[in-house]
């Protein structure tokens, strides 16, 4: 039996294995590179157990769409790239201010526009909190290795049941196209939650009531009828002019998550405790990061590495423990600066930050990041 | 003229309960004195008694702009989406849920110009919704720009010398595009509306029904209507024709104006059937 559950599967392929463990049951996407085989396998997954594939005229009718189907009561998918990523800002805002859950996979190629389609980038980190406009929630998760994009979807999908919102998950080209022999989880193996059931009866159902932190949601169709829109609203639905509830709408989305923080955090630590040197990296650069580290420490420096697989909330408590207690924190990301700008913030001053960029579709190599490693340690 | 007078002057007899679908709470609505929205409401929630439908399998789905607030004053399960976009929306709910009837509420500027692209691949792919399309050729909540309906030459507060885009055929393009079943009332003419509209909702398939109606506040005031009243007689009663009548007529009769009825119906596979039969029951070898 263990060998049936052994796969050699690309990023991807993990990606939808991911989703049908998950309890995924809607899907609706546009066809980009390089995320397609996503919405290629569950377009045959899907039929096969009850789900719904759709393929629609464009990025952001495919949000919509999987907005409509969450709304129904379905775990709701859609996949894109950099364009298809930034079509999808409208339809994530909405999802935010609704509180629809929702997960969206973005496989990062070069940009900015079309860019370079099938090389890899990490440069869509800080669309991923704030490529919407006005203050809203993100939460956005950073695998780095196949099993991880599998696993990592599941907790996608976790999060955004348990706290009513959309969730990205983020990976470059690299790790979506690279292929891994990972292993599928046996059902029950993984935690997956549902949503809530809403119990109470219809009359005295609220869709946003603010006595719950999360307000339980009831799918489209079971006898709440209620309101939802992309305004303002109050705990029935309806728009408001009142500017307390204003804020307290915006408010309450926020604190949501922020009050969660950490228990949607998630970091990999290695050789982390006794380190004069830390790398805080993602995806594949974290994997050059993490063969840096070793050469380092058996050239007899102290280094480690700060891997999040929750990057947004951005993990603050773990980076600011560990500009204490570093002389420096190196940042290579495959954009021109934008994790390390955050890691500069929380640092505030208590370590050298330096980040490595590189936007030229090529990964940046474990060579690269010891050099700058050794400079630190001297 | 008193709801009573109506109803015996058109042999109406039935007192309709319109409580019984409003939000009551909700009112009063938002729309000005002599906008046509209203009329077209009644029109609809009286064709939704007729259809036999029950409100916990209603879905109404609505983009941005006055006529899509329609869904804050009804009693179903509804939604007021993103500008255009409420085809796709409809869609995601329709295609996870079949058995709920999903109306769509749109207006001209939110149908035929930013959701012009969901508004045709809706059609294409001939999903069971509802779409009624308000169109009164102008941006009303905006504040009176031109829309893809604005005729030549009208006055709009962003074509202040003349509008020179022509405008579109809602129907025309939705029976291009493959909707099975297209439509078109005004909102003068209530009880044919009311008709259509209940005809759309029994319609399998993707039902258009182009309404039109008027914008007294913008459109009538920048072009020179009298009142609302003057509006809705130039515009909605001489400015179409029923596709009965028209049969009739003389083409030079029918020139300039707009067929009103239902100008196109056919049965052609409906989506969500075709996705349970063809794609579900391929992939599970049923």
């Amino acid at each position: 039996m263990a060998e049936h559950k052994k796969k050699l599967l690309q990023g991807n392929e993990a990606c939808v294995e991911g989703a049908i463990y998950a309890g995924c049951k809607f899907y609706a996407g546009y066809p980009i590179t390089p995320s397609t085989e996503i919405a290629e396998g569950l377009s045959v997954r899907l039929p096969k157990i009850g789900g719904k594939f759709i393929q629609m005229e464009d990025e952001i009718a495919s949000i919509a769409a999987a907005i409509g189907g969450s709304l129904a009561g379905l775990k709701s998918l859609t996949a894109t790239s950099g364009p298809g990523f930034s079509l999808k800002q409208e339809g994530l805002g909405y999802a935010c201010i609704a509180e629809i859950p929702l997960v969206i996979i973005n496989v990062m190629r070069g940009g900015p526009s079309t860019g370079y389609p099938t090389g890899p980038s990490q440069a869509d980190i800080m669309q991923a909190k704030w490529g919407t406009h006005g203050d809203h929630p993100a939460i956005a998760l950073t695998p780095a290795y196949v099993q991880e994009i599998l696993t990592e979807t599941v907790r996608a999908f976790n999060l955004s049941e348990k706290y009513r919102t959309p969730v990205i998950v983020l990976y470059d080209e690299i790790i979506g196209h690279m292929r891994e022999p990972i292993t599928i989880p046996e059902p029950g193996e993984l935690e997956v939650i549902d949503r809530e059931k809403v119990t109470c009866p219809p009359d005295e159902y609220f869709p946003y009531d603010e006595r719950f932190e999360v307000p339980p949601l009831a799918p489209f169709g079971t006898g709440y009828r209620y309101h939802v829109t992309g305004l303002n609203h109050k705990k029935d639905g309806f728009p408001t002019n009142d500017s307390k509830q204003i804020n307290e709408n915006n408010l309450r989305i926020m604190r949501k998550i922020e009050n969660h923080k950490a228990e949607i955090w998630k970091n990999e630590e290695v050789s982390l405790k006794d380190a004069d040197v830390a790398v805080f990296s993602i995806g594949s650069t974290a994997r050059s990061a993490n063969f840096a580290v070793k050469a380092a420490r058996e050239a007899g420096i102290k280094a480690g590495l700060l891997r999040p697989l929750t990057i947004w909330p951005f993990p603050d408590a773990a980076v600011k423990e560990l500009a204490k207690r570093v002389k420096a924190i190196i940042v290579p990301e495959l954009n021109l600066g934008q994790m390390v700008l955050e890691v500069e913030r929380c640092a505030g001053g208590a370590c050298k930050v330096e980040g490595i960029h590189r936007v030229d579709g090529e990964p940046i190599t474990p060579a690269q990041i010891l050099e700058i490693i050794k400079k630190h340690a001297k | 003229m008193s709801e009573g007078t109506v109803a015996k002057k058109q042999k109406l007899s039935v007192p309709f309960d319109y409580d019984k679908y409003l939000r009551p709470k909700k009112l009063p609505h938002i729309w000005c004195p002599g906008c046509g929205h209203g009329i077209v409401l009644k029109a609809l929630l009286r064709a939704i008694e007729a259809s036999g439908l029950n409100k916990d399998d209603i879905c109404m789905v609505s983009g941005i702009g006055c006529s899509s607030r329609t869904p804050g004053y009804v009693d179903f399960n509804t939604m007021h989406s993103l500008h255009g976009r409420a085809f796709a929306f409809a869609t995601g709910i329709k295609f996870a849920k079949p058995n709920m009837k999903v109306i769509v509420i749109t207006g001209d500027g939110d149908a035929l110009a930013i959701g012009g692209n969901h508004f045709i691949h809706t059609c294409r792919r001939n999903i069971d919704l509802t779409v009624l399309v308000y169109t009164n050729a102008i941006y009303g909540m905006t504040g009176g720009q031109y829309s893809p309906t604005t005729p030549l030459g009208d006055i709009a507060t962003t074509s202040r010398y003349g509008n020179i885009e022509p405008p579109f055929d809602a129907c025309k393009m939705a029976e291009a595009a493959g909707a099975s079943f297209v439509a078109r009332g005004t909102a003068y003419h209530t009880l044919e509306l009311e008709k259509t509209i209940l005809e759309a909702i029994k319609h399998k398939g993707t039902s258009v029904v182009d309404i039109i109606d008027a914008c007294p506040t913008y459109y009538g005031r920048m072009n020179k209507y009298k009142s609302a009243t003057h509006m809705m007689e130039v515009i909605e009663k001489d400015g179409t024709v029923s596709v009965k009548q028209a049969d009739k007529l003389p083409p030079e009769k029918l020139e300039g104006k707009l067929l009103r009825g239902v100008l196109y119906k056919t049965d052609r596979p409906e989506y969500c059937e075709q996705y349970a039969t063809q794609v579900m029951g391929k992939a599970t070898g049923k």
